[in-house]
């Protein structure tokens, strides 16, 4: 097949990314070729900043450099601007006469800063913020000069005048609103961000208007005069007032524009072949400035020149935060207040921390903060999310971490940890190695960083912090992704909510169907998601769907525990941590007989027997299973024990029979594979010596009947269970236990326990479903028992044969 | 080079599955894609000896069971960024059962 012909005018960042998503599925789909007006290849334009500021250097931020373009196939004609499109002929012109034909076209121009139309605008001396060319003129003009003047208070500006404070230079802001990045700030976190500016040095000027920029005997500017007559010095003058979409060249080949180049929801224009994205694009009448929105569209519009034809950009909704090194401000959303909207403040002037959430309805609408932003993204995360924040109000202001929060997030200030800290204690992976790679790499997402640094790849704990620093280096270039809309992995666009919605509605029972429905970007998946999409199918679709060992991770496969050496674990079960002489003698036996080097009593109540050889598990079993014993389950995202106290039968404290009362929820539970392992624990009184309250489901014995707790952890981040409900009956309890778990098998995502799903959902919406819906309860738990009637025992069934194959090796 | 010797039938080996040649040079995984390709590593990963025959098969990669490195089966490569090579060693499937040159 001849490839077709891709030409893409511009060379920046959204541009770029949009190729990079393109080859990643589509590698040979199109010949590439690239103009930029610039004679650099593409780099991280946000990083500029800290360039001026003299953190990093120009080599720092190139993101592909020549060898990229080369190793893809890439025809790069730098310097060479696109002056006409030729529609008819499929062609654009450079203004050296470069031409090139296209079959798809694809427009990423950019923007140009918006320069005052006043007298003086075009001395020599006078710049705006946008490019390398723009950084080199302000690191040189402050070798050389002394009185800077920025015009403008926002974002670019603040940063333009802190980097050449940084420089050198005595710098003055001139800005026309009463506050600093009015649209960002309310005007208390403006006023701060101010004093603290200023006692850095910076000098501001606010509710100004400027008239005109004066000439020197030189030629080059050397005042700047205000509209009320005041006149200050300035050897550099750097507009920084907003920026325009750069339209031009779109508008002279009639293509449709209205202050950005018109897309749909695919980033096509209104000419089929020819495609824009980036801040050039008006999506439905508005053209983003930051870089996240942008490279959501480049991701869909790879999609569709990929000729996938899946994903539609929506819209963003956007944060913004400053790069200024010590100064963390954050907002997102409408802060504006007004009517119907609530305020919740927390100020501390001296410490210089001002957070202000505005709420609407319950439902966060807008957050302003300064001096601490490590909640920036959870207050993005919720209100984009629309979750309603009523339940935690009160403890909204103090942040995620006081919350209690499932484990997923990080500590505050990543900005200030030394690089030496270690940040992932599961890989040993240090902050500086982190920075580096997100640098070096150019990263911009959580998914890379865990790929290139391992940092957050294992038990997860220190995710938070990882997308901290990911946050801080990269800027305003990150924004987190809610878990709701993460997708499953790199095989695919959609999200775990999607599949499970898609296996539901459409009725699939096989994962090649899921597959072909959703059009799966790889043929069988990968170790990520065919595991997820087979729990999905086999809880949908119970007694239906067949379950696919090969999709299921080995120590489910093998129904034992894989250890480092390669070698299994068998863990008998104990109903509710039960055992008796003959169950001890059997086991004893059998670690004798198959030579067990490590016999370990587990946290959960059970013998571990570790170190057998996989060949020899199925006759061990057989073993095990004569003296009556089956599978514990120890190794699968299922039901793994109920933990007991002695309780009522024995204890002189007891109110309730907690042994009796964990082995009817355990034979119950039998064999319940669930989105994640699941614990429970019953306790015969509130001395609660079963640790109840770190368990998915926590009973705790009183005079007058039970309390249930959920949705606790002991795990990588303790979370303590939620009361849930208070019965009488033993029956009440496994009822709302059964309702409870199969809502969360449900509805929760796969590796979600149950306290991440309750964080998402909210335990309003469980109890709703649960306690106050007696009928969904009963349905709730009709669905669990009837999935989980005649469940086989797995040990069992491989005694007799079933997947033999696993166990037995070849011999030659 | 070592001679080829018949190991199994096709249908022994679980499609996207493996299975686990135990010879006196170490134990060789061969694995068996969904297009019914026939792969042959030796059963070490490169990171920390996991038994890839145990891994997941997806396309033409294994991930191992121990830490998720994945392995391309028709190279022994480590897919980037991580860095290594398991041993491959040559496979051929002729009517039905699967040989194994070793």
């Amino acid at each position: 097949m001849d490839k077709k012909r891709l030409v893409m005018v511009g060379n920046g960042m959204a541009g770029v990314r949009t190729l990079e998503e393109l080859l990643k599925i589509a590698p040979d789909h199109y010949e590439i070729t690239v103009f930029g007006a610039e004679p650099h290849p593409n780099y991280n334009r946000i990083l500029l900043s800290p360039v001026l500021a003299g953190e990093m250097t120009i080599q720092d931020i190139i993101l592909n450099d020549h060898s990229w373009y080369e190793q893809h196939g890439i025809t790069l004609h730098l310097g060479r601007k696109v002056t006409r499109i030729d529609r008819v002929r499929r062609q654009v012109l450079a203004e050296d006469g470069t031409a090139a034909h296209y079959d798809r076209l694809l427009l990423a121009t950019g923007s140009t800063p918006f320069i005052l139309p006043i007298p003086g605008n075009d001395l020599p001396g006078v710049i705006s913020y946008r490019d390398i060319a723009d950084t080199d003129a302000m690191i040189e003009a402050a070798r050389h000069y002394r009185h800077a003047v920025v015009v403008g208070g926002g974002l670019l500006g603040l940063e333009a005048a802190n980097g050449l404070m940084l420089r050198g230079m005595d710098v003055t802001v001139i800005h026309l609103a009463d506050w600093l990045l009015e649209r960002q700030l309310d005007e208390t976190a403006g006023r701060m961000l101010q004093k603290s500016l200023e006692e850095r040095g910076l000098k501001f000027l606010l509710g100004k208007q400027t008239e005109m920029l004066v000439a020197g005997e030189s030629g080059r500017v050397a005042a700047v005069r205000l509209k009320d007559g005041l006149q200050l010095p300035a050897d550099l003058v750097v507009m920084a007032i907003g920026i325009r979409p750069n339209i031009a060249l779109a508008e002279s080949a009639g293509i449709y524009c209205n202050r950005g180049i018109v897309v749909n929801d695919t980033m096509q224009t209104y000419d089929p072949k020819v495609y824009a994205v980036g801040e050039c694009v008006a999506h439905r009448g508005i053209a983003y400035g930051l870089v996240a929105p942008l490279f959501e569209q480049g991701k869909v519009c790879a999609n569709h020149l990929a000729n996938f034809g899946i994903g539609r950009y929506e819209g963003s909704v956007t944060s913004t935060k400053l790069k200024v090194t010590g100064i963390d401000v954050f907002s997102a959303g409408d802060f504006s207040g007004g009517p119907g909207t609530e305020d919740i403040v927390l100020h501390d002037r001296q410490g210089g921390v001002y957070k202000r959430v505005v709420l609407k309805d319950d439902r966060i609408v807008g957050s302003v903060l300064y001096g601490d932003t490590a909640d920036g993204s959870w207050y993005f995360q919720l209100m984009k999310d629309r979750q309603s924040v009523a339940e935690i109000r009160d403890h909204l202001m103090f942040g995620q971490n006081k919350l209690g929060d499932a484990g997923h997030k990080g500590e505050n200030r990543a900005a200030s940890m030394p690089d030496t800290a270690e940040v992932c204690g599961c890989n040993g992976v240090c902050k500086g190695t982190i920075v580096k790679a997100i640098k070096e790499q150019g990263l911009f997402t959580l998914d890379e960083v865990k790929k290139h640094t391992k940092a957050a790849s294992s038990c997860g704990s220190c995710t938070g912090l990882v997308e901290q620093i990911l946050a801080s280096t990269v800027g305003g270039a990150y924004q987190a992704v809610s878990a709701s809309d993460k997708p499953v992995c790199a095989c695919t666009e959609h999200s775990h909510k999607v599949v499970r919605e898609a296996i539901f509605k459409h009725h699939l029972t096989s994962k090649e169907a899921v597959f072909d429905t959703l059009n799966w970007k790889t043929p069988n998946g990968c170790d990520k998601c065919r595991p997820a999409v087979n729990y999905y199918l086999i809880s949908s679709w119970p007694h239906e769907a067949r379950d696919d060992p090969q999709s299921r991770f080995i120590n489910e496969r093998a129904h034992a525990n894989i250890q480092k050496d390669g070698t299994y674990s068998v863990v008998p079960r104990m109903w509710g941590g039960l055992t008796t002489p003959a169950e001890l003698r059997a086991i004893a036996d059998a670690a004798e007989k198959y030579k067990v080097p490590t016999v370990k009593v587990t946290g959960g109540q059970r013998i571990d027997l570790l170190g057998v050889r996989k060949e020899d598990l199925p006759a061990m079993w057989a073993d095990l299973n004569a003296a009556g014993m089956v599978s514990g389950h120890a190794y699968g995202k299922s039901i793994r024990t109920v933990k007991t106290c002695v309780g009522a039968e024995h204890c002189r404290f007891g109110t309730q029979k907690s042994m009796t009362m964990g082995v009817k929820l355990e034979k119950m539970l039998f064999d319940m594979y669930s989105p994640h392992k699941v614990k429970l624990a019953v306790s015969g009184c509130p001395r609660n010596c079963a640790e109840a309250g770190i368990k998915d489901v926590g009973v705790i014995g009183v005079d007058s009947g039970y309390e249930l707790y959920v949705g606790g952890n002991g795990g990588i981040k303790t979370e303590v269970a939620q009361f849930f409900v208070k019965v009488r009956s033993d029956e009440e309890v496994m009822e709302y236990a059964a309702a409870f778990l199969q809502l969360y098998r449900e509805e929760g995502f796969y590796l979600e326990r149950t306290c991440h799903w309750l964080e998402r959902v909210g335990l309003d919406h469980a109890k709703s479903r649960v306690v106050e819906d007696e009928d969904n309860r009963r349905a709730l738990y009709g669905r669990l028992l009837a999935e989980l009637k005649d469940a086989p025992d797995p040990w069992a069934e491989r005694i007799a044969g079933v997947e033999r194959n696993e166990y037995e090796a070849i011999l030659i | 080079m070592g001679e080829w010797k018949s190991i199994c039938k096709l249908e022994d080996i679980p499609r996207l599955g493996s299975r686990v040649v135990r010879s006196t040079s170490g134990d060789v995984a061969v694995f068996r894609t969904s297009g019914n390709a026939v792969f042959a590593l030796r059963d070490q990963c490169p990171h920390k000896g996991g038994p890839l025959s145990q891994g997941l098969v997806h396309g033409n990669q294994v991930t191992c069971p121990l830490h998720g490195w994945k392995l391309r089966l028709d190279s022994g490569e480590a897919v980037a960024p991580d860095e290594g090579c398991s041993r491959r060693y040559p496979v051929r499937v002729e009517s039905g059962t699967v040989f194994l040159q070793i």
